[in-house]
């Protein structure tokens, strides 16, 4: 397809002045969620333009990366998309590892499987609930976010920190799985189907809630295609793709699982992709909980990547260097001079991150392949016709994360 | 993937059926599925009179605390690793000549800036002689962000405001591989 050139609107100034009303929606409206700002053109209460402006929460997370090394920047990584913040931790790990050229140990393996998950879990959970939630159902998103507080609580047991995670990093993670986080999630495992069939008695078949997202910002799988959708949202029209399956990482292939897809691509479609996609989630977490390996969750003290266990600082000579030498900023991991890209499969589509690595411990380039970047962009496409009520019920299908879109 | 791929599970649309097209019997539904939530356990906690129950004290990322050895010294040797590693660079620290014949130096002032420290936990896991922690109080407040830069004589008091909670890793032999209680 041939470059073009991108056309620049002035939609304040345009001349159909006289028919055509201009709408600022956002940056501060209670349905953007985060700093949106859209720019629509109604011609009565009917969307016939839509320009998307964004940088309203640009934080300069790619240029922090210059200057943070591997594992200070997952620090970063959670404030990109802060509803589902150990996706994006083992999503930049993954990609410092591959840069690395690093193995890591199957229980490390798992648990990252399973805390990926889980974030799938609560980010549909807050998408789907926020969804209602701007649709006039109140009840379904406390439901939603009673469970999410059940995940933020397994996440505390597990990293000590409830939202801003930082929880992974090179060669490892902070802390091994406890007992207590086992069981924890297990009880979740046993626990959360229930507030699913609730979660679904209230919405699925509602028709209030039917009429207005079915038939609303249809996304054809040719468009889904073309203007490189992922995840949920490309899933939803049809494209049978998941990273999970198609490119897997960690130990995916481990596990019985199905791929949910629907050919309809409306809002409706959207909702119950997430819905399904919560409880195929919950299957790969009941499995990997019950399957954790046991041994040695963190690299060895000779691949000089993730720091020694504190008895080996205090009791062996090679810790007590391995831990000094991977502190210091000079003499930190053994970068190669190359470039990598991984993406993984996170709750909101294709993340990715490029690495351009140059031999000292900090990333020459730490590019991010934001989904929220792309999804905006399709939604001017997906308004048009529809009515300015229908914006909210889109946009709360679409789940933009400005941090992570603007980064 | 193809279309056909047994791995795909194509997601059906729910039939609204006549019910459905009701309205009547689908919101009676409804009705009793919240009704059952409203007589069901209460699942909010009225915070400031009962205090959220924090799983595992000894990993909570909360205020810092230095550490004192056995005879009430501070224990950092003032080796800098901690304000390496920190990615928010909040901590100084002044290293000097220590007084005492069993270590080389010592912190002459140690400041934290806890407003700008992310509470991520990379102190504590540089940290070599286990002086710098993260305790298990979460509910810091000041009026002044002077009074949020933290000394070395205030993250001393927090040390013994918390070990009797919260021990030391290295006494309580909690490392971050041992696995913690």
């Amino acid at each position: 397809m041939p470059l073009v050139e991108t056309q620049t609107r002035d939609l304040a100034h345009d001349e159909e002045q006289e028919f055509v009303w201009t709408l600022n929606f956002g940056p501060q409206h209670p349905a953007t969620h985060t700093t949106l700002r859209l720019v629509l053109k109604l011609e009565g209460e009917r969307v016939i333009d839509a320009m998307p402006d964004i940088g309203y929460l640009h934080s300069g997370f790619e240029k922090i990366g210059e200057h943070l090394d591997y594992n200070q920047y997952v620090t970063v990584t959670d404030r990109m998309n802060y509803i589902s913040p150990m996706a994006n931790n083992v999503a930049w790990h993954c990609a410092v590892e591959k840069l690395l050229d690093l193995d890591v140990p199957p229980r490390c393996q798992y648990i990252r499987t399973i805390i990926c998950e889980l974030a799938r879990i609560s980010d549909h959970l807050l998408s789907t609930g926020a969804m209602g939630l701007d649709t006039g159902a109140f009840t379904f998103f406390l439901y939603a976010f009673n469970q999410r507080e059940k995940i933020y609580d397994i996440f505390e047991t597990l990293c000590g920190a409830r939202f801003t995670n930082s929880y992974t990093r090179v060669g490892g993670v902070m802390h091994d799985a406890t007992p207590l986080f086992v069981e924890k999630v297990r009880e979740f495992v046993r626990t959360f189907p229930r507030t699913v069939e609730d979660m679904e008695r209230l919405l699925n078949r509602n028709r209030i809630f039917v009429d207005r997202t079915k038939g609303v910002g249809v996304l054809s799988k040719v468009d889904a295609i073309g203007w490189s959708c992922s995840g949920p949202i490309a899933r939803a029209s049809g494209v049978t793709r998941d990273l999970r399956r198609d490119e897997p990482y960690l130990c995916y292939p481990d596990f019985d699982f199905k791929v949910c897809c629907m050919r309809e691509g409306d809002c409706f479609a959207r909702y119950l992709i997430r819905i399904a996609e919560i409880k195929e989630s919950l299957k790969i977490v009941a499995q990997a909980i019950e399957n954790l390996p046991e041994g040695p969750v963190n690299c060895e003290v000779g691949d000089r990547a993730h720091l020694p266990d504190k008895s080996q600082v205090y009791q062996t000579i090679e810790g007590c260097i391995t831990h000094f030498e991977l502190t210091m900023s000079n003499r930190g991991f053994e970068v190669p001079e190359e470039e990598c890209y991984h993406a993984t499969e996170a709750p909101n589509g294709e993340l990715g991150f490029y690495l351009a690595g140059d031999s000292s411990d900090v990333a020459y380039r730490a590019r991010c392949r934001p989904p929220s970047y792309i999804h905006f962009a399709v939604f001017p496409h997906l308004i048009k016709g529809h009515t300015l009520s229908d914006v909210v019920a889109v946009l709360g299908s679409l789940n933009i994360i400005a941090a992570e879109l603007d980064r | 993937m193809q279309a056909n791929d047994p791995d795909i599970l194509w997601v059906e649309e729910p039939k609204l059926g006549l019910a459905g097209k009701l309205y009547l019997p689908l919101i009676a539904q409804g009705l009793t599925t919240t009704t059952r939530h409203l007589f069901s356990k209460k699942i909010t906690v009225s915070y400031p009179d009962t205090e959220p129950e924090i799983a595992n004290p000894l990993i909570y990322r909360g205020v810092h605390r230095l550490n004192r050895d056995e005879q009430g010294r501070v224990k950092c040797v003032a080796c800098f690793l901690c304000a390496t590693a920190c990615p928010a660079h909040c901590i100084d620290i002044i290293g000097t000549e220590s007084p005492w014949p069993d270590r080389e130096k010592y912190p002459e002032s140690f400041t934290i800036d806890e407003l700008r420290c992310i509470y991520c936990g990379m102190c504590e896991e540089a940290c070599p002689v286990d002086a710098i922690e993260l305790t298990s109080l979460y509910n810091l407040t000041g009026r002044t962000r002077e009074e949020m830069v933290f000394d070395k004589e205030k993250l001393l008091s927090v040390h013994d405001q918390t070990i009797d909670k919260e021990p030391m890793r290295s006494q309580g032999g909690a490392t971050s591989q041992g696995g913690f209680p």
